[in-house]
């Protein structure tokens, strides 16, 4: 069966996992958005739950064929199959959609009463707002870059360059995914801190009152946790989709004269794109709800949506307010990932299968 | 073939004269190749061999016998824990791959699934930093010789298993290399495809008289038809080189005998000028290497036995057994004979009227075409590479 887009999508990949682990434990803290989906055992039949068609969209998991169930009797069967969907459907309902409902209501509800749009022109007018929006997305996208260069660099080396413990790091990467979030900004807080150790080495050799490093609550300090807790999130599709590569393929291009380098800029890389795409855009969605980093490095100077909707909710008071940022941000994740399917969707069916040779068909 | 034609008479055994010649020609010397933590499992033991400049030699074997792993080292993916390979006389042991000038075709194809047939072709050229202008050129003469030019277009997967393997050999001639390394390349085909592609292979050969083809296999039709000379490998070790014929008439070893081919190894004493087999007396040229009285092993191949008594008068040897069964085989009848606790196969042409099981029956050939193998030669002395 020919392989669609949805095998190499990171659901899949994290899903699935090299290490066999069950995919919810690679959550991140952003749960309040539809990306909470995102680490299911993963079918694009999910959205279609809530309409009650998820039995045809859940047996469709290989993907997407639209292939036609066999022609049994189909009614009762099917009426059958949408009583067993009920119960999961309830309960995402309840847990998930209900609260988000709440949210969007409460995003139209001024604080005077009635309902009007009113709410979304007082927020997005504010600059507080527009400079959140911007710190987001700028944090977002390079922390997505970097973590995809950096993903890339190691994957190479750990699936490539046989050196003694590859295989023990790349298990201790599947580890880091089991840790919370703002961990890695706690450490490097002890590092990189006003009073961490880099600064506490340099006041003692030299005397100065207080070290250099200061930015840990500037972007850079964000982007930095961040890159550094995303990279295993590229690592994962990146490394499973090398480890299916053919090593004939490699031995062949070295047989033909093609030194290392063009051998991963023609052979491998193509082949990693798929992952790339898939892991840039989860660390690119993830990284626009990144909440936990960001709040542990000290709020003031970084302000992101999320960020923003905790102040406005909690430390403001103002509900309406945090609802509208709320729904702002998930608009934007939303369009985000449908960005990402639809470029998946068109260009996924040129990946085809990942085998250049032992053909499905026999004879000349 | 465009190529040959087309250049200049040249006096180095090139292809063309305006690239210098690829060097041809291979020669293991005293490889052995070893894993392990302390080099405990050896896969190739103290491998001596020649591959003459434009001949085909076949590494012939069952599996685990070595033979892939001393293609691998002429190709560079391997290196040897001891001994040298060289290509063209010179010494590539401790090159990477992409330096050795060779081509290799494997039994996968491996061929690059994003690139089409035309940019799978063209990699090595490119990687080789080979002229841009001369690129187009070279990729079409290399699809011309294998049939695909009418392909260039498509992708791997679109082609079926003998088109892909015709395009993995396109993709390893184009570079024009002076040796040409094959895995087991037809072993994913089905049996028609398997013979067609055989016959290819023999007319690339002829085409290109100056390359030297290493051709790894376990399939003993492969290399009987294909081979100018035959190194038949067990267990690490060279058992036997030779011409096909050779191997097949005059088999050194036991092993040997029973690998090329299909063979009767009957137990037998040498008396006098013939040999005794359990009482009986046969005559068979015995040659000075075994001493009167000395064990040795009697071989005779089952096509060469007929049924009945030995139509030569005072000639021939005859054999009587029981028929312990009977196979057909389309355009022959194989017979399974005990003689004396011992198994005679034998293959005639199709018998109008087989003869009952468990009939005594007669089983007769001539004495040239039985070979005598010496008594203790299972295979590890040098051979005449």
């Amino acid at each position: 069966m020919p392989r669609t887009d949805t095998e190499t999508d990171t659901e899949a990949a994290t899903a699935a996992g090299t290490t066999g682990r069950t995919p919810a434990a690679g959550a991140d803290g952003a749960t309040d958005t539809a990306m909470g989906r995102v680490t299911d055992a993963g079918t694009d039949g999910a959205p279609d739950a809530e309409t009650g068609r998820a039995p045809d969209a859940a047996t469709a998991a290989s993907g997407g064929s639209g292939a036609a169930p066999p022609t049994r009797p189909s009614r009762p069967r099917r009426a059958g199959a949408a009583l067993w969907a009920l119960p999961p459907v309830a309960a995402l309902g309840l847990v998930f959609l209900y609260p988000l409902a709440l949210v969007v209501w409460q995003s139209f509800t001024p604080e005077d009463g009635g309902h009007s749009t009113a709410p979304y022109a007082t927020v997005l007018d504010e600059a507080s707002f527009r400079t959140a929006l911007t710190n987001t997305v700028l944090i977002a996208v390079g922390a997505t870059v970097g973590a995809l260069l950096l993903g890339l660099v190691l994957s190479l080396v750990i699936a490539f360059v046989p050196f003694p413990g590859g295989r023990a790091l790349s298990r201790f990467i599947d580890l880091f995914l089991a840790f919370p979030s703002f961990l890695i900004t706690l450490a490097l807080l002890f590092l990189y801190g006003t009073v961490g150790m880099a600064n506490g080495l340099w006041t003692d050799l030299t005397g100065a009152a207080h070290g250099p490093l200061d930015f840990l609550h500037t972007p850079w300090g964000v982007l930095l946790a961040e890159v550094t807790y995303f990279t295993p999130f590229v690592m994962r599709p990146l490394l499973a989709a090398f480890s299916q590569l053919e090593t004939g393929q490699l031995e062949a291009a070295a047989s033909l004269g093609a030194r290392p380098w063009r051998i991963v800029r023609t052979v491998i890389l193509p082949e990693a794109l798929p992952a790339l795409a898939a892991g840039g855009a989860l660390v690119l969605v993830l990284c626009l709800n990144e909440f936990g980093i960001v709040l542990f490095t000290g709020a003031k100077d970084v302000v992101t949506l999320p960020m923003l909707v905790y102040t406005k909710a909690l430390l403001d008071g103002d509900y309406t307010g945090a609802c509208v940022v709320a729904v702002v941000n998930i608009a934007l994740s939303v369009a985000l990932y449908a960005l990402y399917r639809t470029v998946m969707a068109r260009t996924g069916g040129g990946a085809g299968p990942r085998s250049g040779g032992v053909p499905h068909r026999a004879g000349a | 073939m465009t190529v040959s034609a087309a250049t200049a008479p040249a006096t180095a055994p090139a292809p063309s004269a305006a690239p210098a010649p690829a060097a041809s020609g291979i020669r293991f010397d005293q490889v052995s190749v070893a894993y392990g933590r302390h080099g405990e499992h050896t896969v190739l033991d103290s491998f001596d061999l020649t591959v003459e400049p434009g001949e085909v030699m076949a590494l012939l074997g069952p599996s685990g016998s070595g033979k892939t792993t001393a293609l691998r080292a002429v190709a560079g993916f391997v290196q040897p824990a001891s001994g040298r390979v060289l290509i063209g006389g010179r010494d590539m042991t401790g090159l990477p791959p992409h330096k050795r000038g060779i081509g290799m075709v494997v039994q996968q194809y491996a061929l690059f699934p994003h690139m089409k047939v035309a940019e799978n072709v063209a990699f090595g050229l490119k990687a080789q930093k080979t002229p841009r202008a001369e690129i187009p050129g070279r990729v079409a003469e290399a699809l011309e010789m294998t049939g695909m030019a009418a392909y260039a277009g498509r992708h791997p997967r679109e082609l079926s298993g003998g088109q892909q393997q015709r395009v993995a050999l396109a993709r390893a001639l184009a570079i024009r290399p002076g040796v040409l390394l094959l895995d087991e390349p037809l072993s994913a085909l089905d049996a028609q495809l398997r013979s067609g592609m055989l016959a290819e292979l023999a007319r690339l050969h002829r085409e290109l008289p100056d390359v030297s083809i290493l051709y790894v296999t376990h399939d003993q039709i492969e290399a009987l038809t294909l081979a100018d000379r035959i190194a038949v490998l067990d267990r690490a070790r060279l058992q036997d080189c030779g011409t096909p014929q050779q191997l097949y008439r005059r088999p050194r070893t036991e092993f040997t005998a029973s690998f090329v081919g299909t063979a009767n190894l009957l137990p037998v004493t040498v008396r006098g000028d013939g040999v005794d087999f359990g009482g009986r007396p046969l005559t068979v040229p015995v040659g000075d290497e075994v001493a009167e009285g000395a064990a040795a092993t009697l071989c005779v191949r089952p096509h060469l036995i007929g049924l009945g008594e030995s139509p030569r008068p005072g000639g021939g040897n005859t054999l009587r057994g029981t028929l312990t069964e009977v196979q057909w085989r389309g355009a022959t009848h194989r017979l399974y004979v005990a003689v004396d606790g011992h198994r005679v196969l034998a293959d005639v042409r199709e018998l109008r009227t087989t003869p009952a099981l468990g009939d005594e029956v007669a089983l007769h050939f001539a004495p040239e075409d039985a070979v005598l193998i010496p008594a203790g030669l299972t295979g590890g002395g040098a051979p005449d590479a």
